[in-house]
């Protein structure tokens, strides 16, 4: 086991897994965001609100939310140890990344609870 | 002397060498079936066991590589993008008067229309070719021909979505 500062408590199966049901629910939440975008050309506030106020929509949302986060910290976490070699650097660039990933996702929970 | 520091550096972080290559998403370096080589000149790489610090401006990618190293560049992308994509998200749901000035930029501004074209771009390409990584889970595709005619599929399918999704924008 791959005893590392910057993935506490996660190894490659776990990685691996998280990547992949992360994905398919954003795939399903992109499909769903670009199909309503295409069948409403002329899309008001009254429908978009709308839309956000269903109780499946917020949860759907922040199911998505989650799953961006998760799925960017695997991916960036890949890409960082892979390309930043000097490790203060690696670490700030993952910090970065884990404080702002942490912000979108209570800035969307504010935003999808707010509507 | 390459040698002797390459094992110096597989002996100090034992865990990062060898069991971290299996965690990551492959970057693929196979030749195609036409190909002599993926390697252009014949530079000593390493005379250690595994090639330890390739030389990447000595590597002609194949289309596979190409894929993957571009899957990782939208996905980095993407992130710098959602900033673009809360703002939006926030604004809109805000008021009726955010909602005019999200609809407004992306129905008038340069910018805002360029940066949401990129984006769209780089969601369509790391869309198919994450969907493509799912089908080779499942265990297709997974040849040296697979991989390749894969990776011409990836790059049709999202160029055709880039050009749609520039339709859609402008």
């Amino acid at each position: 086991m791959v005893i590392n500062i910057m993935n506490p408590g996660r190894n490659g199966v776990a990685d691996w897994i998280i990547q992949r049901a992360s994905a398919v629910i954003l795939g399903l939440y992109t499909i769903f965001m670009v199909a309503y975008l295409l069948f409403h050309p002329d899309l008001d506030y009254t429908a978009w609100s709308g839309l956000f106020s269903h109780i499946w929509m917020k949860v759907f949302t922040l199911l998505a939310l989650v799953s961006v986060a998760a799925h960017a910290w695997v991916g960036l976490w890949i890409v960082a140890t892979d390309y930043i070699k000097p490790a203060a650097i690696r670490f700030g660039a993952l910090l970065f990344v884990i404080l702002a990933l942490f912000v979108f996702v209570v800035w969307g929970v504010q935003v999808i609870w707010g509507v | 002397m390459a040698a002797r520091r390459a094992i110096h550096r597989l002996s100090r972080r034992p865990d990062l060498m060898i069991i971290e290559s299996y965690q990551k998403l492959p970057v693929v370096y196979s030749c195609g079936p036409g190909e002599k080589s993926a390697v252009k000149s014949q530079r000593p790489l390493s005379t250690a066991k595994r090639p330890v610090n390739l030389d990447l401006s000595s590597i002609q990618f194949p289309l596979p590589a190409l894929v993957s190293i571009s899957h990782r560049v939208s996905g980095i992308l993407l992130f710098i993008g959602l900033i673009f994509l809360m703002w939006a998200f926030q604004v809109s749901l805000s008021s009726p008067a955010g909602f005019d000035t999200v609809r407004e930029a992306m129905a008038h501004g340069f910018l805002a229309r360029l940066v949401l074209w990129g984006l769209l771009s780089a969601l369509g390409f790391h869309f198919v070719a994450g969907v493509r990584h799912l089908i080779m889970d499942m265990g297709h595709g997974e040849t040296l021909e697979g991989g390749q005619l894969g990776a011409q599929l990836t790059i049709i399918i999202s160029a055709l979505l880039v050009v749609m999704a520039g339709v859609w924008v402008w």
